[in-house]
């Protein structure tokens, strides 16, 4: 694509473009460590994740500032301002992806012992495909591919079956294991976690069409849940 | 418009309409025109609706004002200009032997870049219209014409007590809506606005596109400008001129947030590679 004649507003846009790609990178890691920490009950990981959490909100609150700086300097039309907006709010959405891994690393340390909760072993599959969604919607954001971007918004049914089924499984389990009932409640919480960064993944991937094409993507058929 | 004699200050206020799908008031279908062997226009087709403002935009040297004069047959003052193709006022031809130019320019009016308030004043500026073409019948008719354009023209307030001050004397944007209440005055259906606020400052700005607002439910108006955040704030549709050719035509808010063609995009996100 020409570049602007005004060669600022390019920086300015590439600038927003780097703090999102810091951010993706950043939010990423803290997913794909706090379900390592929880694999492993790896308490400094853990607490790793937590902290590493500010530095991702700091980015936020940077991409914002520049946001409507950018809108009140240059006045973006037609796809840069899908653009910028885009920009923003997809910055918001991971930034929520951000605290749902702070979250899940904030209960590896109050799980006591997580090898007593069998239905734990279908979470690492769930955060695999979770974590894919993740780097597919920012990879798709990169390369502004909504062909990419519709892919991803498949994929959220996978992780919302699987959702369903660890709901479902652990209610059994609670009713069968009611002594571990406060490790199966944080595995319920940390599936949800998943779910939601699914979600998330999802709206990312429609934001990714929205620029391209100025238009949501077609509404995808909602599966009932079991909640 | 009225063949009758009715002065123009018995006739009731216009009422303002709601928005409706009615036939547009001018229509343009295949007009070219040239400046001696130079084509300047090429294969325009566009419709002005009632209800409101359609903005012309596009690179210096694209046509549109060029194009927008041939709405009111200025081009006939050029010697060189060569009109073709077809441009109908209410469905009539304004190009056709039968049509009275004169008449033509009062029913379709013009107002410049530059004010120019004749050297008269503020009262024979805005009565010299409707003198030449016997709107007003007597003294309190003509008084109630000038009063009623300016007050339309959001000049009243500011200039009644003084109507027999010369025009030149106003402020730059107040001789500018002088002259919008000059072209008010002989009660045009269609106001034709060539970068009206080039020459003025951002208040006298706002000043006159807030009076575009409250004259687009009387009259058609088209407004060329450079400014695309004029053209944003002002009209309701817009058309992109691209090298004497129409390159898209839509609604202003589509054209600014989601335009179809890669040109009218390139040039409104300022990527003039």
């Amino acid at each position: 694509m020409t570049e602007h004649t005004v060669k600022a507003f390019d920086n300015d846009i590439n600038a927003l473009r780097a703090l999102i790609a810091e951010m993706g990178g950043l939010t990423e890691e803290a997913i794909d460590n706090a379900m390592r920490a929880l694999a492993t009950h790896d308490i400094p990981l853990a607490r790793k994740v937590v902290e590493g959490d500010k530095r991702i909100d700091e980015l936020d609150a940077q991409i914002e500032k520049l946001v409507v700086q950018t809108i009140a300097l240059r006045a973006p039309l037609a796809d840069d301002l899908r653009e910028i907006i885009a920009v923003l709010k997809i910055s918001n959405v991971v930034e929520r992806m951000a605290d749902y891994a702070k979250n899940i690393a904030k209960r590896v340390e109050t799980i006591r012992s997580t090898s007593t909760v069998e239905p734990l072993s279908l979470l690492p599959s769930m955060a695999q495909i979770t974590r894919e969604m993740v780097k597919g919607a920012l990879d798709a954001f990169v390369a502004r591919d909504p062909v990419k971007a519709l892919q991803i918004i498949e994929r959220d049914r996978a992780v919302d079956d699987f959702y369903n089924a660890i709901f479902r499984t652990m209610i059994t389990f609670m009713m069968e294991n009611p002594k571990v009932i406060s490790e199966s409640a944080h595995i319920m919480f940390i599936a949800k976690n998943l779910e939601r960064i699914g979600d998330h993944a999802t709206n990312i991937a429609e934001m990714v069409h929205y620029i391209v094409t100025g238009e949501k993507p077609p509404e995808r058929e909602k599966l009932t849940s079991v909640e | 418009m009225s063949d009758t004699a009715t002065p123009l200050s018995q006739m009731s206020e216009p009422t303002i309409s709601a928005p409706k799908m009615s036939a547009p008031k001018m229509s343009a279908r295949g007009v070219n025109v040239f400046y001696g062997e130079k084509q300047a226009i090429n294969d325009v087709s566009i419709d002005v609706d009632v209800d409101s403002v359609t903005a012309f935009i596009g690179p210096s040297g694209c046509g549109k004002s060029t194009f927008l004069r041939t709405l009111n047959r200025m081009n006939d003052t050029v010697a060189s200009a060569r009109v073709e193709g077809e441009i109908t006022l209410d469905g009539e031809n304004i190009y056709s032997s039968g049509m009275d130019v004169v008449q033509l320019r009062a029913r379709v009016g013009m107002v410049f870049q530059k004010p120019n308030p004749f050297p008269k004043s503020i009262y024979e500026n805005v009565a010299y219209g409707p003198r030449i073409h016997g709107l007003a019948n007597s003294k309190a008719d003509m008084d109630a014409v000038v009063e009623r354009s300016l007050r339309q023209a959001g000049l009243w307030d500011e200039v009644k007590d003084r109507l027999q001050e010369s025009g030149t004397a106003l402020s730059g944007g107040q001789q500018q809506r002088l002259c919008i209440g000059r072209a008010i005055a002989v009660d045009p259906e269609v106001i034709l606005m060539d970068e009206p606020c080039s020459a003025l400052d951002p208040i006298a700005t706002a000043k006159i596109e807030e009076l575009i607002h409250d004259l687009r439910g009387r009259y058609a108006i088209v407004i060329v400008t450079h400014n695309m955040q004029q053209a944003a704030r002002v009209s309701q549709k817009t058309a992109f001129f691209h090298l004497g050719t129409l390159v898209e035509y839509g609604a202003t808010s589509d054209i600014f947030t989601n335009p179809r063609q890669e040109r009218t995009k390139d040039y409104i996100t300022g990527r003039y590679g």
